[in-house]
């Protein structure tokens, strides 16, 4: 069996990729949640926020986390303008359009970055790319750590926004009953693109703390699409605290696959744990009976 | 024909049905009745298998069915129709109807010339080649009905065939249920509007809260006070006799 | 009729450019009618359809390079895997009741694991793919001529649409369309839907075989990301939704339109990677924007189906 000291590290290391994988879902979810839209394009968007980490990086020479002002609303105009002009007008509400719209979305993008950028991987050197962590024994890559507590941070302010504001408020009510909801004046279509223009934010976050410690190419999105979905699927489709415990057993299940099937296998627990659950129990952790 | 012997099921903290027994003899129309809630469309479908019964057993044309799925109870010659209609909405009238006809009917000319003749009984004769979803209510009423009429059924579970239609509408198809009737295909009938039970029913069974609180001819039935109450409210009996009773 | 017209083109083409368009219109119309039977006719997205088309693809790479099989027998083989992986797919998702979005993504997630798998395994090239021996034989699948090519993958497309055709006259395909528009209704009319919806995938999954074994032969070449990868999956669903989904015409005539406008992007805008995708995307919401029935649904005062349920 394995020992600890190979298992901890790679229980840390995952819980820190999971923190960053919880935060993606965090907006995959809410955007299910509220618009009940499988946003299809959430990998694309995400490698649309990491270019935009990256190059406000080399042009302008901005550290990823003082990126986090700019980047967080600048994704969250993405998000509102896709929903209310794109999304929205086009998919008239049926599931599977909005899926294919998405689909389509994040196919414009893709390949708009592979004509662009070209296909090249970038990475980014900042003084503590390669700087280490030492937590009881193990050396957890920096960024990585502060990737975890931005992660965390990001869900709490999340939180506070759907509890305490009256725009959650909104959101609360458009989740459970649109029809209702317009009727007492919520002005809908305004709502559910806030909350698209809210779950891009969070990958606007999301790209400032993993581009440190990772990197950037025109396809990076598509890894990121369904390791969110399975997040986002085994947390519950709409609970915020299944995409953060969902995210972490993630990013746990990825290390110690890693470690045993070796990294390229690794990642097919992932998968098989997003099948097992979809065929027998879609509703997830947390979720409410599909 | 039909028997269906201390049917029980719960969902959840909620008992639906209780010990529901009932009977349909071939050439019988038999309807079922009761308040909102009362467990009536659950007994379809227990019925007719779209749910399973924890208790109970259902016996049809003599071999039991109990927990079969809904597509081989219609195969054995059990069809029914569902209250909120449910057509086939990218196809025509005719198209929805000889899905129903295929049971019986292999080659797709067969199917769709049973679907024709069908369409005539129910009068949907002049809607034949529109699309299902540009009938009215009455018409989507009417294709359900001939849908389930073209799989040839032995008995024929109706759930509300004549809600949501007006005074002219309900006259037009109590004849047709008639005609079924009158065809050999015996008729289990939820419904609402007495007056059709009354002019249709050889029996009537009443449910309440899912369980059976009244059974027998329809006149029987109409004076029960348990029946009054449960439509009405607790007492109203009473209060009826007593006003009949100056009057 | 459609065949003959097609078949005689080589004669009158005799520009291998032309001849090389035909084919991969053909092959891209395979892959848009075998989507088409499962998500038109049956109703079910696949967002993995894939998983198929890698399995007819490695079969008959793997069975030629490793075990040095002739290739019709590897043809044959090939479409009996297919096959097999539809049942298996079907049988999971199909039992446990999967629809909508959600088959959708279940379907993504076994193409990402066979990807995943092809990507491990020595024996399927790992990383790094297989190339299939250049053999310019008709004993080894691999005609001389153009031509050739061309003749092979008419006659899946001919089966694609007859089966098509089939569908639409048929009283399986009534059934079939019938679970589609609800599947609920079609129950108690006495369809078994369960058995309806697994026939439909193992046929699409067999076509989309048949694509993956032509793409080997063709191409020589193949490795996890062309095999199980999205683009293979886009397009499938692509030709079928543009041109018309559940029609028999409709993904052919939608491969055709997609590709003289990957044609005249590549004219406009040279030959940059991702440029004509970027232009299916756009043209896949416009679509879905505009015209929900495709093409075909266009030219028709009568839709034949719907993108969404009414």
């Amino acid at each position: 069996m394995l020992e600890l000291s190979i298992l901890f590290p790679s229980v840390l290391n995952g819980l820190t990729t999971g923190a960053v994988y919880a935060l993606i879902a965090l907006g995959l979810t809410l955007i299910y949640g509220v618009l009940h839209i499988i946003n299809f394009a959430h990998g694309a968007a995400l490698m649309i926020a990491l270019y935009g980490v990256y190059f406000l990086h080399q042009a302008l020479g901005l550290d990823p986390y003082v990126s986090l002002p700019i980047m967080v609303p600048a994704m969250f105009a993405v998000g509102y303008v896709l929903q209310r002009l794109v999304i929205g007008a086009s998919s008239h509400g049926k599931d599977e359009n909005i899926l294919l719209v998405t689909l389509g979305i994040a196919i414009v993008l893709e390949n708009l970055a592979l004509y662009w950028f070209k296909s090249d991987t970038r990475t980014i050197d900042t003084p503590y790319t390669l700087a280490t962590v030492d937590i009881l024994g193990a050396l957890i890559s920096a960024p990585k750590v502060v990737a975890l507590f931005g992660a965390l941070g990001t869900a709490a302010i999340l939180l506070l926004i759907i509890g305490r504001t009256d725009l959650g408020r909104a959101i609360r009510a458009i989740a459970k009953e649109p029809l209702g909801a317009r009727l007492v004046g919520i002005d809908v279509d305004h709502v559910y693109a806030m909350s698209f223009g809210i779950g891009l934010a969070c990958l606007g976050a999301a790209a400032c703390f993993l581009l440190p410690a990772y990197y950037v190419n025109p396809t990076v999105g598509n890894g990121f699409v369904l390791i969110a979905f399975t997040v986002v699927v085994l947390g519950g489709m709409g609970s915020f605290a299944g995409a953060l415990v969902g995210g972490l057993l993630i990013g746990v299940v990825e290390s110690v696959g890693g470690l045993w099937l070796g990294e390229s296998l690794g990642q097919i627990g992932i998968f098989l744990i997003f099948i097992a659950v979809l065929l027998f129990r879609p509703q997830g952790l947390f979720g409410s009976r599909v | 024909m039909l028997e269906a012997r201390d049917l029980s099921v719960r969902f959840g903290g909620l008992q639906a049905v209780g010990n529901v027994s009932l009977r349909v003899a071939a050439g019988q129309i038999v309807a079922l009745i009761g308040p909102n809630g009362a467990g009536k469309t659950t007994l379809f479908n227990l019925v007719s298998g779209s749910v399973k019964p924890d208790a109970g057993s259902i016996h049809f044309d003599g071999g039991e069915i109990t927990g079969l799925p809904p597509h081989q109870i219609c195969r054995r010659g059990l069809a029914r129709t569902f209250q909120m209609v449910q057509p086939f909405a990218a196809q025509t009238v005719r198209e929805n109807i000889a899905v129903g006809a295929h049971l019986h009917h292999r080659p797709r000319r067969a199917a769709l010339a049973k679907a024709d003749s069908v369409a005539t009984r129910v009068g949907l004769d002049a809607e034949r080649d529109k699309l299902a979803t540009s009938l009215t209510i009455a018409g989507r009423k009417r294709l359900e009905l001939a849908r389930a009429l073209a799989t040839e059924p032995k008995l024929l579970l109706l759930d509300e065939v004549l809600a949501g239609l007006n005074p002219a509408e309900i006259a037009g198809v109590i004849p047709i249920v008639r005609g079924i009737r009158d065809s050999g295909i015996a008729v289990l009938m939820i419904e609402h509007v007495m007056q059709a039970v009354m002019h249709l029913a050889d029996y009537v069974y009443v449910l309440n809260n899912g369980q059976l609180i009244a059974a027998g001819a329809p006149a029987a039935i109409a004076n029960s006070p348990q029946v009054i109450e449960a439509y009405l409210g607790h007492g109203t009996a009473a209060r009826l006799r007593a006003e009949s009773a100056r009057a | 009729m459609f065949g003959v017209a097609v078949a005689f083109a080589p004669a009158f083409v005799a520009s291998g450019y032309a001849l090389n368009a035909i084919t991969m219109t053909l092959y891209a119309a395979l892959l848009a009618q075998s989507w088409n039977i499962l998500a038109g006719f049956g109703g079910q997205f696949s967002f993995g359809h894939a998983v198929f088309f890698g399995t007819g693809a490695y079969a008959m790479a793997v069975l030629q390079v490793k075990f040095g099989w002739n290739a019709w027998a590897a043809l044959a083989a090939a479409l009996a895997f297919g096959a097999a992986v539809g049942a298996f797919v079907g049988l999971l998702t199909f039992r446990y009741g999967l629809r909508g979005s959600y088959f959708a993504l279940v379907t993504l997630a076994f193409a990402e694991v066979f990807r995943i798998l092809a990507n491990t395994f020595p024996f399927t090239g790992a990383g790094v793919g297989l190339m299939v021996p250049l053999r310019a034989s008709a004993f080894d699948l691999q005609p001389a001529s153009r031509a050739g090519y061309l003749y092979f993958i008419l006659v899946f497309v001919l089966a694609s649409l007859l089966i098509s055709l089939w569908l639409k006259h048929s009283r399986y395909g009534a059934w079939l369309q019938a679970v589609r528009d609800n599947e609920e209704s079609a129950a108690a009319l006495g369809v078994d839907a369960f058995r309806v919806k697994l026939q439909a995938i193992v046929v699409s999954s067999t076509l989309m075989a048949a694509g993956g074994a032509f793409y080997v032969q063709y191409l020589h070449y193949i490795d996890p990301h062309l095999a199980y990868g999205p683009g293979v999956s886009v397009e499938a669903l692509l030709g079928a939704i543009v041109g018309g989904l559940g029609t028999v015409w409709g993904p052919l005539l939608g491969a055709g339109v997609l590709h003289v406008l990957g044609e005249a992007t590549r004219g406009l805008v040279g030959d940059a990677p991702g440029v004509n995708l970027v232009a299916y995307g756009i043209v896949l919401i416009l679509i879905v924007t505009f015209m929900p029935h495709g093409i075909i649904g266009l030219l028709r005062r009568r839709p034949p189906t719907k993108l969404a349920h009414a």
